[in-house]
């Protein structure tokens, strides 16, 4: 039986960029572990001759003639940003301390 | 209340036509509604009457210049808030894109403006469509206009509020598990999820992109089959959208709607029935089968033995591709930003932002989906899913080797109550227990209201499935089983819904 731990759950949201709460881990961890048992039914199910499906529909890749068609304005491309510095996106510092 | 909010989109269309009401008249009747009864139904998270007025104007000028675009030219439309829409918010029922709007219009969007239908506003929806009860929205639940205590199932429940509780004609839902079609189940309305690929996803936020699909929600077969026409068929900035001319989705409706199904072979699927199927939602669905049968169809029982793996595979799939989706709202270049104290790094900018725009149900996928994603669960986990996806379609293709359609239930049960299944996510996901094998095979499906359960009074829905690419097959099923049941009742189901007087009652 699949069980996650809360460390694993606190694991899981720094790789997902979540700044989780000591009490959302207390909350989420016994909930996820409930999904994954209810889940995990399908394991075995399908045998190894089974190919799997990403897409049901069958696509095949497509190509468009290399045109220039209208796109955003630096203006229009910038009116949802938190914050703009110069006509671009203005971000905190990337680097961490130690670097 | 006002006539004109009673009529359906066909009949607007009429009285457009020769003249009887007018765009602005009939727009300005509906956003009057909306005043009225929203503050108790709670189905729009934005409403923009000056939009859709000058949009009204501009139609009844082109109508009076004899340049209307089409039969719904004028006839108003709420669209679901995780379209965007240029100028109107757009914000996916959650605090991280809060007073968020577009720089540009979602294709489904975009042809709705050029088949002038004037945009009401946008509709509530759970957190980025996780959800089947509208619960999960950050800026509060919609209520069912049956019931105001329960809930008008999700994630779409605002869409179909809207239509249920006449404040729209028409509405524009999405369906990634069953979000147009449970909701239409539980408020007497019809959803219609097309083939995937049938209509555009530009410009719609994806939840799980290979699953997602938007379509029609109304109060009539017919009305969804003349939305359909409007926003269906291919778009370059797409590119899983089908290249393939479709037929009239509304020419099937109207064949249908003479309710004669000689000749139509339906399979009743074995595996979406028995435990834990309320009493009254089974014994609607048999008569109404037995009404299918009166009218000439070849009934049979058909089994799908992988439908029993479709929920698990789902919430393995979806949560893996939400994940990934997700990973765009960074704080950086749109979108909440919250800054921690001291020297924050755009790391934990990006971590304080996303736990604090995001709701419960969104951190449960989302790690759920980084789980499922993992190395040494990867095989185990999102690779098995996706080996039940294949099986369910194999399911998919034999029955539909015997049978012209599918058909079930739409839900298992009638719209729950508030609050009862908001933190027991596993009670909550087999709400989409009959839907969601045609989102893992792409095949679209309709629900179409088919009466009210006697334990509770609530509505039900008979769900239609057709084979990938035939999904004037639904319209036409749904017409006739429409027909059929308004012979037998005298009237719209909805008629039977308790009227909305609004805060001054």
């Amino acid at each position: 039986m699949p069980e996650i731990s809360r460390d694993e759950v606190a694991h899981l949201a720094t790789l997902a960029r979540i700044d989780l709460s000591d009490a959302e881990l207390d909350h989420l961890a016994p909930q996820l572990s409930v999904i994954l048992e209810s889940v995990a039914s399908i394991n075995g199910v399908a045998g190894d001759d089974v190919p799997p499906t990403s897409h049901a529909i069958p696509l095949t890749n497509v190509f468009r003639e290399d045109v220039v068609v209208p796109g955003l304005t630096a203006e229009e491309a910038l009116s949802g940003a938190p914050a703009v510095e110069e006509q671009r996106f203005s971000v905190p510092r990337i680097l961490g301390e130690e670097a | 209340m006002s006539d004109l909010t009673r009529r359906t989109a066909a009949t607007l269309a009429e009285d457009l036509a020769s003249g009887a009401t007018t765009s602005v008249a009939l727009t300005e009747a509906h956003l009057d509604r909306i005043d009225d009864v929203d503050t108790d139904v709670h189905a729009f998270l934005h409403v923009d009457r000056d939009g859709a007025l000058a949009e009204a104007a501009e139609s009844d000028a082109r109508r009076a210049r004899g340049e209307a675009r089409g039969p719904l030219d004028g006839v108003p439309v709420a669209v679901k808030d995780v379209l965007a829409t240029r100028g109107l918010p757009t914000t996916c029922g959650s605090r991280i894109l809060e007073g968020w709007v577009p720089p540009y219009d979602a294709t489904v969007v975009t042809r709705l403006r050029a088949a002038g239908l004037p945009i009401l506003g946008k509709t509530n929806m759970d957190e980025f469509a996780m959800g089947s009860s509208t619960e999960h929205s950050a800026y509060g639940p919609t209520h069912n206009p049956w019931d105001l205590d329960r809930i008008p199932g999700g994630s779409g429940g605002g869409s179909a509020a809207a239509v249920a509780a006449f404040e729209a004609p028409l509405a524009i839902g999405t369906d990634t598990g069953g979000s147009i079609r449970q909701p239409g189940a539980v408020t007497g309305t019809v959803g219609v999820k097309p083939t995937y690929g049938g209509v555009s996803r530009y410009g719609l936020v994806a939840l799980a992109n290979s699953l997602d699909q938007a379509g029609p929600v109304t109060r009539t077969v017919l009305d969804a089959a003349m939305l359909h026409d409007v926003i269906g068929g291919h778009d370059p900035r797409d590119s899983t959208s089908i290249q393939q001319d479709w037929p009239s989705f509304t020419d099937a409706a109207r064949a249908g709607s003479a309710g004669d199904m000689s000749g139509v072979k339906v399979g009743v699927v074995t595996e979406l029935a028995g435990e834990g199927w309320q009493p009254g939602v089974m014994a609607r669905f048999d008569e109404s089968v037995e009404l299918l049968v009166k009218a000439g169809a070849e009934v049979v029982e058909v089994s799908c033995p992988s439908f029993v793996h479709a929920l698990a595979a789902y919430y393995l799939i979806l949560p893996a591709e939400a994940s990934s989706n997700l990973a765009k709202f960074d704080a950086m270049r749109y979108g909440l930003r919250v800054t921690p104290e001291g020297d924050p790094s755009a790391e934990d900018v990006m971590r304080a932002t996303r736990d604090a725009g995001f709701g419960d149900e969104v951190k449960r996928r989302i790690i759920l989906g980084t789980y499922a994603l993992s190395s040494g669960y990867y095989d185990a986990y999102y690779g098995q899913a996706q080996k039940i996806r294949t099986l369910i379609s194999r399911d998919f293709d034999a029955a539909f080797g015997d049978v012209d359609v599918l058909v079930s239930p739409t839900a298992p049960t009638t719209a729950f109550r508030l609050g009862e299944k908001l933190d027991d996510p596993m009670a909550m996901y087999l709400n989409d227990l009959a839907t969601i094998p045609a989102n893992l095979a792409g095949v679209p499906g309709i629900s179409v209201p088919n009466g009210l359960a006697d334990e509770d009074g609530l509505p039900s829905g008979f769900q239609v499935l057709a084979p990938a690419l035939a999904d004037d097959r639904v319209y036409r099923v749904g017409a006739a089983l429409e027909a059929l049941h308004l012979e037998q009742w005298g009237a719209p189901l909805l008629d039977k819904a308790p009227a909305l007087e609004g805060p001054a009652r």
